[in-house]
């Protein structure tokens, strides 16, 4: 009912602005082409400095509204880049826009027509367009050299003392693989995985380096001030690993593996307290359109002190072990299986 | 004046065989409805049909926005009305993922394709070529008729698509397999992406002959005098927009074509390692690379956005010296720089691709380039402002378009600066940052620019006058109702919410912008009905608006104007006038305006 009554009340609307236009038209003719014209032209000259005046006192007020909510603190050194390019880069940009757009609008409030004046014939002029090349090219280098800059800091090697974590995006969560004692990946092939088989990354049992894998979903533990390296993998489609609080995005794309690297500065409950919000938590976006849920394939980063991570990882039980526990309870049978597992063809254990 | 010099007059070949009054008409075939209107092969009739059929897809593109922006601004409200139209992808009322994705999907390919580069190009470029270096019709007017007709078939491919019962593509306009190629992992890459592919090829078809059509006519058919210094910067902009087409749509071509291999035909060009968890199958591909095809498809899709917004820069360029009363300033600047965007253009490609896996040092080089690109495109804004700059200006509905068109793309292009440089890329990829970038600067700018063209033009394609008191408001709400909406979306970008969620309510980090979306949706409604408004304007104009009485109503330079209020097939009914000055001459030597066909004057200096 409210609907219909909202389609009558537009309909309304549209037809009293066609029944004025319709009117106004005819006044115009009545009244004279030309003075018409000159009617139109005031007002809409009007309006000319009115928007620009509007406008900035809006674009003041917006960023009064919003600004207390876009860039919390950034929690990687990466970020902290990042932001100081983005203030960089709002400064130099910012000094065009007002420049630019007060110019537009005051010259066409300025230059409305009037009966006295005559366009002024200035077809060009070389210096003025030497002047408008230059200028923004040399901001333009100022904005390409500090880029490139943090860039390649951002993008290059990861330091020698960082952590590694493999993370695997799926329709439509995280899958995150941690070395173990060995601090080595073991080997994984996809036409091993299997969900029912608690194999969800298809690793490869006959690869002894795999059986102290420890794999978990959902949420990944990070050590604070350590440098961590994601090597960032799919399983099925492009997904995207989005770390907003530290700033950082990567492509998981399958079958070529990605990497990023970043060093928390601020532990998960330090964020509590800094951000004065006690459900603070450090969300995995996933940034890259993967299907009909990738509006929540949400992820959690833990950031904790090096000796909470210890203790956790101590908890954690190796896939490995998980998957030969499920098979045969008793702990003897455990270890032949694992032997005959190391033996036995990928393929095969994975069907079994 | 004698039939025969009518007719070759001037080198041009109207083969007329039934010439008894050449005099009036050069044109004499018995013209049915079918040949008058349907399959059509006059310009300016192609120019129309290109401008309605863009307009029906804008208005059902538009629509899918205000469905989606209505999920987004009220995620937990239901509208039962919903239900009623879309059934079973408005489940209670509420939109359904699945429904959401395809609608976006098919906003993005909508506007981006059949409007602003079927509906844009094809209307202007069809319509100004001719009349402005005074030809008769196009180099081939039968291709010229081939392109619409392909056109229109992509758009019933297109629109079929919505309608098959698994729903039309889902995976984003820019359909990155591996999403797009498994039917299993995304309902909209069932049969809705066949469709999708399917018109998207036909589309390349029209837009090739389109756009071969149009460079030859304007490399070839040029009136005597008229050298190409002296082609109206609307010309020029035709020209770098469709070589960009030609050049640039056949690599997309190419990419959905190993698309639908992948799909149907078991290769693996863009598949590998896949386990798919919906059907718990592991697929047999092996060493195919999904970031290929994203090569090939910016390859296409970065220069397809200046193929939108170079024809708008050029309706914008023409339009404000004129209503400035003054000549565009630094013509050869103008030129020079919309040469550079069209070589830039193809050099750019990666920038979209900074967060791939790309390596760094080659994202350094395309940080390189695009922000090169913004020179050039600073060099069009200060030239458009020293145009306006001592001008005389008459605010008529398309200057006031023009205007607004070039506070857009001010404002689009500055965000680009940020998005090029790939440090900030890492933070503002996919989110919303460059959905209020991209739409700001390609999709308000191409509009305005879109608009500002039917305004200017309308008087030549339907010797009447668009109502002008509708036409401000039109500009006023779209031009503010724009910037209300994309403005404060820069702020959710920086907050990192990205692009294509239908819901921020289960995050912690982007549940803050609830009121935000709820502003933004609620303005974009009324947007939408004000263009509804534009329409009505349209075609209640075609048949009732005001007559045009004189045969140059803006008191223009360029040839079109010379021509009869309503012009028959073949444009001049006696010869093609000869051009003897460029297309700027405001203001000069104390005259309000000269016209191209006017003899220089004894002591008059060339411009």
């Amino acid at each position: 009912m409210s609907t219909i009554f909202l389609f009558a009340i537009l309909l309304m609307g549209f037809v009293i602005t066609f029944q004025i236009a319709k009117a106004s038209e005819y006044v115009g003719i009545l009244k004279g082409e030309k003075k018409n014209n000159e009617q139109n032209n005031r007002i809409n000259g009007f309006l000319m400095i009115v928007f620009l005046v509007l406008g900035l006192i809006g674009v003041y007020w917006c960023n009064e509204l919003f600004k207390g909510k876009i860039l919390g603190k950034a929690a990687s050194d990466h970020g902290e880049k990042i932001d100081s390019m983005l203030y960089i880069t709002i400064a130099i940009t910012g000094v065009v826009f007002f420049i630019t757009q007060i110019l537009l609008f005051w010259f066409s409030f300025k230059y409305q027509y009037s009966e006295k004046r005559k366009g002024y014939y200035f077809p060009h002029n070389n210096k003025l367009e030497v002047i408008w090349t230059v200028v923004p090219a040399i901001a333009l280098t100022v904005l390409v050299g500090f880029g490139l800059m943090y860039w390649y800091q951002i993008t290059g090697e990861a330091p020698k003392n960082a952590m590694e974590v493999e993370v695997t995006g799926k329709q439509f969560n995280w899958i995150f693989r941690y070395p173990g004692k060995d601090n080595v990946f073991g080997n994984k092939y996809y036409k091993n995985i299997s969900d029912a088989e608690n194999n969800s990354l298809g690793l490869l049992w006959d690869d002894p380096k795999t059986h102290d894998d420890i794999v978990v979903t959902n949420t990944m533990y990070l050590v604070v001030n350590q440098p961590v390296k994601l090597i960032i993998n799919s399983r099925d489609v492009i997904h995207d690993v989005g770390l907003v609080a530290f700033r950082m995005k990567m492509d998981a794309v399958p079958g070529t593996p990605t990497t990023m690297w970043f060093t928390p500065k601020y532990t998960t409950q330090e964020m509590k307290k800094m951000t004065n919000n006690p459900d603070f938590e450090y969300e995995i976006s996933c940034d890259q359109m993967c299907g009909k849920s990738h509006f929540s394939m949400k992820g959690t980063v833990q950031v904790v002190s090096p000796e909470e991570f210890i203790l956790w990882r101590a908890k954690q039980v190796p896939n490995y072990a998980q998957v030969m526990k499920d098979k045969m309870p008793s702990p003897p049978a455990a270890d032949s299986v694992k032997t005959t597992a190391v033996n036995m063809p990928a393929k095969l254990v994975a069907t079994n | 004046m004698s039939t025969d010099s009518t007719i070759h007059g001037t080198g041009e070949v109207i083969v007329s065989h039934d010439a008894h009054d050449a005099g009036l008409e050069v044109h004499h075939h018995k013209e049915t409805f079918i040949t008058k209107y349907v399959f059509s092969q006059d310009h300016k009739m192609i120019c129309k049909q290109f401008l309605i059929t863009g307009m029906i897809w804008a208005i059902l593109g538009g629509l899918m926005s205000v469905l989606f922006r209505l999920q987004l601004g009220y995620p937990d409200s239901t509208f039962p009305w919903l239900e009623d139209i879309l059934g079973k992808w408005a489940k209670g009322g509420k939109i359904q993922p699945e429904a959401y994705y395809a609608l976006i999907t098919m906003h993005g390919t909508v506007l981006v394709f059949f409007v602003l580069t079927g509906g844009l190009s094809g209307t202007f470029a069809n319509f100004l070529i001719p009349l402005q270096i005074g030809a008769r019709d196009m180099a081939s007017p039968f291709l010229n008729m081939l392109s619409y007709w392909f056109f229109w078939m992509a758009s019933v491919v297109m629109l079929t698509s919505l309608f098959i019962e698994t729903g039309p593509a889902s995976g984003g306009w820019t359909v990155y397999p591996p999403l797009s190629a498994l039917g299993d992992a995304n309902l909209g890459s069932k049969g809705g992406m066949d469709y999708w592919i399917t018109g998207m090829a036909l589309f390349v078809v029209s837009s090739l002959l389109g756009g071969l059509n149009y460079i030859t006519t304007i490399l070839n058919m040029r009136t005597k005098g008229m050298s190409m210094t002296r082609l109206p910067l609307t010309i020029w902009a035709i020209l770098f927009t469709a070589i960009l087409g030609v050049l640039s749509f056949p690599v997309l071509l190419s990419g959905l074509i190993l698309l639908l291999f992948d799909r149907h035909a078991g290769t693996s060009f863009y598949l590998s390692d896949i386990f798919i968890s919906a059907t718990q199958k592991a697929l047999p591909n092996e060493g195919g690379s999904p970031i290929l095809y994203q090569h090939l498809f910016w390859f296409l899709g970065h220069p397809e956005v200046y193929i939108i917004i170079l024809p708008a820069m050029g309706l914008v360029s023409e339009v404000m010296a004129i209503n400035s009363r003054k000549p565009i300033f630094g013509y050869m600047a103008m030129v020079g720089s919309l040469m550079a965007i069209t070589i830039l253009a193809f050099l750019v490609w990666a920038h979209h691709m900074f967060v791939t896996g790309l390596n760094p040092f080659l994202g350094s080089v395309f940080v390189l380039l695009t922000l090169l690109i913004a020179v050039p495109s600073a060099i069009k804004v200060f030239n458009w402002l020293t145009t306006l700059w001592r001008g005389n200006i008459r605010f008529t509905p398309a200057m006031l378009f023009a205007i607004g068109f070039v506070s857009m793309f001010i404002s689009g292009g500055l965000t680009g600066v940020f998005l090029g440089n790939s440090t900030l890329d890492i933070h503002l990829h996919d989110t919303m940052f460059i959905v209020a970038h991209f739409h700001i600067v390609m999709g308000v700018s191409a509009f305005l620019g879109m608009f500002c063209g039917v305004y200017h033009w309308f008087p030549k394609m339907y010797g009447r006058y668009m109502n002008n008191t509708m036409a401000y408001i039109h500009f006023w709400v779209t031009f503010a109702g724009a910037y209300l909406i994309f403005w404060p979306m820069h702020y959710e970008g920086l907050a990192g919410l990205p692009r294509r969620y239908m819901d921020y309510s289960g995050w912690s980090s982007f549940n803050q912008f609830g009121g935000l979306n709820r502003f933004i949706s609620t303005v974009s409604m009324v947007v939408f009905a004000v263009q509804l408004m534009f329409v009505f304007n349209f075609f209640y104009s075609i048949f009732k608006g005001r007559k045009v009485i004189s045969k140059n109503p803006w008191q223009a330079n360029t040839l079109e104007w010379t021509t009869p209020i309503r012009p028959g097939h073949g444009n001049w009914p006696g010869e093609i006038p000869e051009v003897h000055r460029w297309a700027y001459d405001y203001g000069k030597d104390g005259k309000e305006f000269i016209l191209q066909t006017e003899p220089l004057g004894a002591d008059e200096q060339h411009h």
